[in-house]
């Protein structure tokens, strides 16, 4: 650990020795990274980007320290070809929050930075299309400021004051006016109100329609809209596309539906609360989103709180076998996106009831799993259930995904549907930020198991998997790949799984949490699944921010469909993989 | 095959038993309904992908059935709210309630879909589906195991069986208004409360 930050120490050194004037060191107790002047943002990533080889920002957010009247951007990067994070933060004051935006060197910064004018209210100069992303327009405030409350309100912190108070049970809705969650600004009257959030949430809709690019000829693009409720958009996720015929000309996705304020309820929460929630995130893949949660607390805690060996084991077999679960998944439900509906998703389903039999034994319950603590996992693996993953990681799973590939990769339509559709180049993908399947399909063999290993990844023997042609065919292969790499990480964990502790202390409700911020992320089923945590020392997260995958890698959406066929658009969404609980949070 | 349809109360012989059943005009409309419900194919959160496992082979709704999902309102019968309810996305769902045609029940799935859950207190979260749609059966769970599903199913059965053709809404010459389709302002505003609001601010003038 010591020796991994010496090495961040000496890059850092080596970027405030370029720029001395533009940037000092973040001095704070607990922090790390480099801290920037908003008006050098720019020339200094470019610089960065195109000279330090950090080429790809894999997250952005912001932080609201309310009591310093300040408002910070964390920008986190890294090099495609392997390496630690690079931490990079901007301080603006609270009252004018303006930031440059970085969107022309970096597209993958589109959807992050809306997503955080949207939540915080900071404001990116130069964006070219900064409007809420998880709200509607026309929503009052910025939810996750430190100032806003919502309409169930019932104390700073968790836990909250006794709820039968004097033995009469209180509910938050009674004091409520119309009992419900609701929070009007002072003085609204629906009468004089004018409605105009339609509109404003149709906004993107009507400027696709009112371009002319072909003055000779008179033509009238169609604006169709998929979504929100649409058999193939994996939830309630909405495409808007405007078509030249029947080819997409421009595409803007809209999402938010199933927003459900993770961030804001988690920082409500104590941190050992937030581990149930991590579960509801992308809710194919609990165990992983666990493991993401675990270890950037884990950061925090230090030294002390690593986990024994056992847990080590435990964690990665159980990190595996969500990523099997998810893949199987995720090659029946595109196959239900290509036209054959149900029958492929079946076999992956039988597969998926395998594995949650697994997870029910040892956590309890079937897909929120809640199973990871900090410093180990919450029990040890039942009596028997070994033999039975041995069983199926020796047996069974190989001889199902060899099935699912005679069925499947040399199917007639399949190939003629996906190749070359759909495609994103290696550039691109950097650009936008892509990470995980995605990334990895469009030929930058980068995974951070490899390139930059947390828990004992670096022990096991695996290829990286990677394909190089970008298109949908190649993101459904490479699914086949790492399910198989997968399987024999497995193998080699399973016959490795040491005795002994699985919690490195005692079972706590509470831990002294030291002040710091820290950044854990796993190569999730999905790709780069990051927590960004900003503690002030409580109980409870000042700062708590999911760097979701699927969320991320939509943002090349738009850059995969145009100029393809709006049939081609379904399977373009599916090859993506994306969860909508962890896209809108 | 005519299992459940015959009254008790008349005797038929071994001999065409299966095949002649003595009924009421109540008990076969309904018999003939609770066989064939049609979910539609809405999948909001969590909750979905155990409601497609409950579609799927180890459990199989097609036993009672249900197989057929229809991602259009319009083909279906029973909406299964599978989800947390966000306020962004509740006026599509009022929406589609009211583009079903009647009978038409609501299934309110999981934590979420019945109070809001873990995420009641979220600012974008509606505590209930309740609150806008009328529910006929609740199941509780986070998410529910496709076996609840399966019993919650069965309980919509046993509500059809209780029906009676002479009283069911939507044969009533009642007209059948919809369910206003709630509005998205500074936050959501239901139609519906509009005298509550517009009370509430007349008293605020008052007192000023």
């Amino acid at each position: 650990m010591s020796e991994q930050t010496a090495v961040i120490n000496k890059i850092n050194q080596s970027i405030i020795n370029r720029f001395p004037d533009w940037v000092r060191e973040d001095e704070r107790e607990g922090y790390e990274g480099l801290l920037v002047e908003a008006a050098h943002l720019i020339p200094f990533m470019e610089v960065l980007r195109d000279e330090f080889g950090y080429d790809s920002l894999t997250s952005v957010t912001g932080v609201d320290y309310l009591p310093e009247e300040k408002m910070e951007v964390v920008y986190h990067l890294y090099k495609s070809t392997g390496g630690s994070i690079l931490v990079v933060k901007v301080q603006v004051p609270r009252s004018s929050p303006v930031i440059p935006s970085l969107v022309g060197l970096y597209p993958g910064a589109a959807f992050q930075e809306r997503e955080a004018w949207d939540l915080l209210g900071i404001r990116f100069e130069g964006h070219p299309n900064l409007k809420r992303i998880l709200m509607w327009e026309g929503f009052e405030g910025h939810p996750l400021r430190k100032d806003w409350v919502e309409a169930f309100f019932e104390g700073e912190f968790k836990p909250y004051e006794d709820r039968w108070p004097e033995g009469k049970v209180s509910k938050i809705e009674t004091d409520k006016p119309l009992g419900k969650n609701i929070n009007y600004p002072e003085g609204f009257n629906p009468e004089t109100w004018i409605p105009d959030a339609k509109e404003l949430l149709f906004q993107g809709t009507v400027s696709l329609k009112t371009e002319d690019d072909d003055p000779g000829l008179e033509t009238e693009h169609l604006v169709v809209n998929l979504g929100p409720q649409h058999p193939s958009t994996h939830g309630v996720f909405r495409m808007v596309a405007k078509l030249e015929g029947e080819t997409v000309v421009d595409l803007e996705p809209v999402m938010g539906y199933l927003h459900r304020n993770h961030e804001k309820i988690g920082e409500r929460n104590t941190f050992s609360m937030n581990m149930p929630y991590t579960d509801r995130l992308d809710y194919f893949c609990s165990m992983s989103n666990n493991f993401g949660y675990a270890l950037s607390v884990e950061k925090l805690l230090g030294e002390k709180y690593q986990p024994p060996e056992r847990a080590q084991y435990i964690r990665v077999i159980m990190a595996e076998l969500t990523r099997i679960l998810n893949h199987f998944m995720a090659i029946g439900f595109f196959l239900n996106d290509l036209g054959a509906y149900f029958t492929p998703a079946l076999y992956a389903i039988k597969e998926r009831e395998l594995i949650l039999d697994i997870f029910e034994a040892v956590s309890g319950s079937r897909m929120m799993c809640n199973y990871f603590r900090f410093g180990g996992v919450v029990r040890d693996l039942p009596e028997g259930i070994e033999e039975h993953i041995r069983k199926m990681v020796y047996e069974r799973l190989p001889r199902q995904i060899d099935e699912m590939d005679r069925y499947l990769v040399d199917n007639e339509i399949v190939v003629s549907r996906c190749q070359g559709v759909g495609v994103l180049t290696p550039e691109q993908a950097i650009a936008y930020s892509a990470a995980g399947p995605v990334l990895r399909a469009s030929g930058v063999p980068y995974d951070i198991r490899r390139a930059d290993p947390y828990g004992i990844y670096d022990r096991f023997d695996f290829d990286v998997a990677v394909r190089y042609h970008g298109d949908v065919y190649d993101r459904f292969l490479i699914k086949y790949d790492e399910v198989r790499q997968s399987i024999r990480i497995l193998q080699q964990a399973i016959d490795g799984l040491p005795g002994g502790e699985i919690l490195a202390n005692k079972p706590a409700y509470k831990f002294r949490m030291p002040k710091g911020e820290s950044y854990g992320r796993v190569e999730g089923p999905k790709g780069e699944l990051g927590f960004y945590i900003v503690s002030d020392g409580t109980n409870n997260p000042w700062r708590y921010h999911v760097r979701a995958p699927s969320f991320i890698n939509l943002t090349g959406l738009r850059e995969m469909s145009l100029g393809e066929k709006i049939a081609d658009l379904v399977a373009i969404l599916g090859s993506i993989d994306i969860v909508l609980g962890e896209v809108d949070r | 095959m005519t299992e459940g349809l015959n009254l008790p109360e008349y005797y038929i012989p071994p001999e065409i038993e299966g095949t002649v059943a003595i009924t009421t005009l109540d008990r076969i409309y309904n018999w003939g309904r609770r066989y064939s419900v049609w979910p539609m194919f809405f999948g909001l959160a969590c909750c979905a992908i155990e409601m497609i496992a409950t579609a799927g082979a180890r459990f199989d709704m097609a036993r009672f059935g249900m197989e057929i999902m229809r991602p259009s309102p319009r083909q279906c019968d029973l909406m299964i709210i599978s989800g947390t309810v966000t306020k962004k996305l509740v006026p599509q769902i009022v929406r589609l309630y009211n583009q079903m045609p009647e009978p038409k029940y609501v299934l309110s799935m999981g934590a979420c879909a019945s109070g809001g859950g873990p995420f009641k207190r979220g600012y974008n979260v509606v505590a209930g589906i309740d609150k806008f749609l009328p529910v006929d059966v609740y199941v509780p769970g986070c998410p529910p195991t496709p076996q609840a599903l399966l019993f919650g199913l069965m309980k919509i059965q046993e509500k059809i069986d209780q029906e009676s053709i002479s009283k069911v809404r939507w044969y009533s010459d009642e007209p059948d208004e919809g369910i206003p389709v709630p509005i998205l302002g500074p936050d959501l505003i239901d139609p519906r409360d509009f005298p509550a609001l517009l009370k509430k601010e007349q008293e605020k003038e008052k007192q000023a």
